[in-house]
């Protein structure tokens, strides 16, 4: 039986929030949040492109903020409000990001824009007005190999507009 | 459509056998089949080629069929759009299946920007037929002329009228195929209404909600994942591999077949580990290192099959260079580059008895679909290629290597198998862009017209390798090499090399006799297409308003590859420390009649990034056989950090047949930048990466050694 083995009886589990749901997987100190999310737990918006945390392909939320779930050791979501891309619609609404991205089409094959998508969220709600240089300061560890960056700072821009105060 | 599949592909069925209707329902089937109907000489059904089918349900489906594939070039939606255009009905009503080997006609691949050219028309056409026969059908139903009755808004009514009959109700019972031709006349694209305009596809709306399905993201009834042994170095072979310890792990099955050795893990992590811990024991052969590279590429050549050789001899270009008074004699270069798609190679495979389902990003489907028969020694028929959405190609995911070897993972378990290859081994065990090489000798008169020309491009390949000049005397050609390093097909393959060497010599004779870049290009150009996008460039740049500033420049290329044009103004700042900024690229294309417009100027944006990074400072570096950056750490690519304004222009002729848009945006980005940097520093760059350290070399000094990470 093998460390981290995910079908192995844990010895003691660890409490997660997921997208507001509670969920309870094996305490595993050498597992990252996204092997969990994507493997476990079925939530594959979070996208593994690297895995050395250069793409931000994986981004989600902890809390209000955006971190890097290929990076993340499942014990630093304990206690703590995890939002994946899933999460980030309300009752299937989308958010102002979101609504933005599709409706510019800011995406080509698509594969970043979960990550992308997360991390303009987080950037608006700390940030609702940001300039330009901020968007590409916030989002520029996220890679677009599409090269579609244009179009996702004009989307980020639209959705600054749409949003308001309230993302 | 119904769960489960055909008996055999209905690409290899003769299309009175194919079960169309007890797996899409009832209803009418159009189909167009290319190829003339009919058993091959060798004796099996000939598949047709470049054909396409539509299905309209009773229940109001509608689904249409292509061999193409998605993998972000936006041909889905322009594809679909067509199809709703010709029925008249919302673009969100057409289901199109793309690349499933079981249904879709028989296609080459996606590359070459042939998704336009090979899958529009006949998606058209069997979408017209299918109009004209639900004319038809209301027609009798009502017993009227057919003239008097017209499709609009998924319904046949009679003209005037707003209310008809839909277009389920008219196939309801129906089990009805009728086959038609390229011929059948279509809407023209000056008559568009939905095609050709600004449109969004609700259904993409997955994509920011992460409901989108990758290979990666499928997950299949007791799935498990696996993970391969790779040689360490190109060429290695393996003389021993001790699996015994990792093979007694609960929950590892290790697989041996060869020299093709893997493990089926629980997770792909414990996959991964166990495969780090096989004891392996490995032969390696002698590789060329990165300084030795040119010599030896033009030292072996190659037959290099399914490499396009072109050749073209026209008057006499040496005898006029030795006498032309303004000559140039350089040697351009380009550096191997990695595709690097987001979106790593995947594929899932699952049995079912003897026949395989394969999940697989690929470009090339039904080549795959062979491959992996082949290396499995099973019929063709016995299995099924699906392509999920893929998180990009630009080239690198020809063939079916991944889908092979998880099918042999999965026969292996008995049980579905995901395989996904680590950032690490997407760099390692794939394949490159070719280097190029390219000699070229051209002279000029003193009037400013050019006079010959050799062109010798060493290993990267033929495409845009004829110049769009009037040239009266002329040597091109190519030749190809053994390359050391694995290479393969590129967004845009050589043109950009080509087009980059061209397009940066053309501008060393304008500088050279004295004449300014456009005027140069405007009195030497052979190709009324490539005068309006470069005409249209100036304009939409501002190129003659430019004011000379020290420290700026700006430069322009202009090139043309499958039937696109494309002009690329870029204007950039060189500071004091010689670091270089690309301030603004302004890039004009045209291909034909613009099918989907927002896509195809997302594309040339896309397009003008990706071969920034090829044109400033990606490649890929090497020694031994081994990879030196094989992270994304370490190979850099395009990041908002480096992006400049850009402004994409489409020349949209509806006049012309939609070509593809997703690669010759990119070939007039690299030629543009070197010769805006030359504008700013009087320095010549003739090799990409253009600018590897970020900074231009002082006149006259050498560029540093490449640094590896």
């Amino acid at each position: 039986m093998t460390k981290g083995d995910s079908r192995a009886p844990p010895t003691t589990t660890l409490r997660l929030t997921i997208n507001g749901k509670v969920t309870e997987v094996p305490r595993a100190p050498d597992r990252k949040l996204l092997e969990v999310l994507r493997i476990e737990l079925g939530l594959t918006g979070a996208k593994y492109g690297c895995g050395e945390g250069e793409c931000a392909a994986c981004t989600v939320l902890l809390d209000e903020v955006p971190v890097l779930a290929c990076q993340t050791p499942i014990g630093q979501a304990e206690g703590r409000k995890v939002t994946t891309v899933e999460g980030l619609a309300v009752h299937g609404r989308l958010n102002p990001a979101q609504r933005a991205f599709a409706e510019l089409g800011a995406f080509q094959c698509g594969y970043c824009t979960p990550g992308m998508v997360v991390g303009a969220t987080a950037l608006l709600r700390s940030n609702p007005h940001p300039s330009e240089e901020q968007i590409r300061e916030a989002l520029n560890g996220h890679l677009c190999r599409c090269g579609g960056y244009t179009r996702i700072l004009r989307a980020v821009r639209r959705a600054a507009e749409a949003s308001g105060d309230a993302p | 459509m119904k769960e489960g599949r055909p008996r055999r592909p209905w690409e290899r069925t003769d299309p009175a056998e194919r079960e169309y209707f007890d797996l899409l329902g009832d209803g009418l089937v159009v189909q167009l089949l290319a190829r003339p109907q009919g058993i091959s000489p060798g004796g099996g059904w000939s598949p047709p080629v470049g054909g396409a089918w539509l299905h309209l349900g009773a229940d109001g489906a509608i689904e249409a069929f292509t061999g193409k594939v998605e993998v972000g070039q936006g041909t889905r939606t322009a594809l679909s759009l067509a199809v709703a255009e010709e029925l008249k009905i919302p673009l969100d009503r057409v289901v199109l299946h793309m690349g499933d080997t079981d249904l879709c006609p028989w296609d080459m691949g996606t590359f070459g920007s042939r998704s336009m050219p090979d899958a529009l028309p006949p998606l058209r056409a069997v979408a017209a037929g299918a109009r004209q026969t639900l004319v038809d059908l209301a027609a009798a139903r009502r017993g009227v002329d057919r003239k008097s009755l017209e499709a609009g808004d998924g319904e046949v009514r009679t003209r005037g009228e707003t209310t008809g009959i839909t277009y389920a109700e008219l196939v309801r019972g129906l089990r009805q195929v009728v086959t038609v031709g390229l011929d059948t006349p279509v809407i023209s694209a000056s008559s568009w209404v939905q095609a050709g305009h600004p449109t969004v596809d609700p259904r993409d709306e997955d994509v920011v909600t992460g409901r989108r399905i990758y290979t990666s993201d499928l997950h299949r009834p007791g799935m498990l994942y696996g993970a391969l042994l790779f040689p360490p170095s190109y060429g290695a072979r393996l003389l021993s591999a001790d699996t015994t310890e990792v093979g007694r792990r609960e929950g590892i099955t290790v697989v041996r077949d060869g020299d093709f050795l893997g493990v089926v893990a629980r997770n792909p992590r414990e996959a991964h580990r166990a495969v780090a811990q096989i004891r392996a024991e490995w032969k390696a052969v002698p590789q060329p290192s990165e300084a030795e590279i040119e010599g030896y590429l033009r030292s072996h050549p190659s037959q290099g099959e399914g490499w396009d050789l072109e050749k073209r001899t026209v008057g006499d270009a040496e005898g006029n260079l030795r006498k032309s008074p303004i000559r140039v004699e350089e040697t351009y270069r380009t550096a191997y580059l990695a595709h690097t798609p987001l979106e790593t190679r995947a594929a899932v495979a699952e049995w079912e008895g003897e026949r395989l389902s394969v999940w697989v990003g690929t470009q090339t489907p039904f080549r795959a679909r062979k491959y992996v028969a082949e290396g499995l020694r099973i019929p063709e028929e016995d299995v099924r290629v699906r392509v999920p959405a893929t998180g990009g190609g630009f080239g690198g995911k020809h063939g079916g290597d991944v889908a092979l070897a998880a099918a042999r993972l999965a026969k292996a378990v008995g049980k579905p198998v995901q395989l996904t290859f680590h950032r690490e081994e997407e760099f390692r065990h794939g394949y490159f862009r070719p280097m190029a090489i390219i000699d070229v000798r051209a002279g000029a008169d003193r009037e400013g017209h050019l006079v010959a020309w050799t062109f010798h491009n060493v290993n990267a390949g033929a495409a845009a390798l004829l110049p769009p000049y009037r040239i009266p005397h002329q040597m091109v050609d190519n030749v190809l090499s053994d390359s050391p390093l694995p290479q393969g097909p590129y967004r845009s393959l050589a043109a950009v090399a080509n087009n980059f060497a061209r397009e940066s010599v053309v501008d060393e004779l304008a500088a050279l006799s004295g004449r300014d870049p456009l005027s140069f290009r405007e009195q030497n150009l052979g190709d009324d297409r490539l005068l309006d996008v470069l005409h249209l460039a100036v304009e939409k740049s501002g190129w003659k308003d430019w004011v000379p500033a020290k420290g700026r420049g700006h430069g322009l290329a202009i090139g043309h590859e499958k039937q696109g044009r494309l002009a690329t103004v870029a204007e950039v700042t060189v500071d004091a420390r010689r670091k270089v900024r690309v301030d603004r690229l302004v890039s004009v294309f045209e291909a034909g009649a613009v099918v989907h417009p927002e896509n195809l100027r997302s594309q040339v944006e896309g397009a003008a990034v990706m071969a920034l990074g090829g044109a400033l400072f990606e490649a890929i570096h090497f020694d031994g056989g081994m990879i030196l950056n094989p992270r994304l750490s370490e190979y850099r690519v395009p990041r908002f950090s480096d992006l400049p304004r850009i402004e994409a222009h489409l020349l949209d002729r509806k006049d012309l047949p939609p070509a593809g848009g997703g690669e010759t945006p990119l070939i007039a980005v690299a030629p543009a930048i070197g010769n805006a940097l030359f504008d700013a520093t009087g320095v010549r760059l003739r090799s990409l990466p253009l600018v590897p350290e970020g900074t231009v070399p002082r006149p006259g000094g050498r560029r540093s050694p490449k640094r590896h990470p």
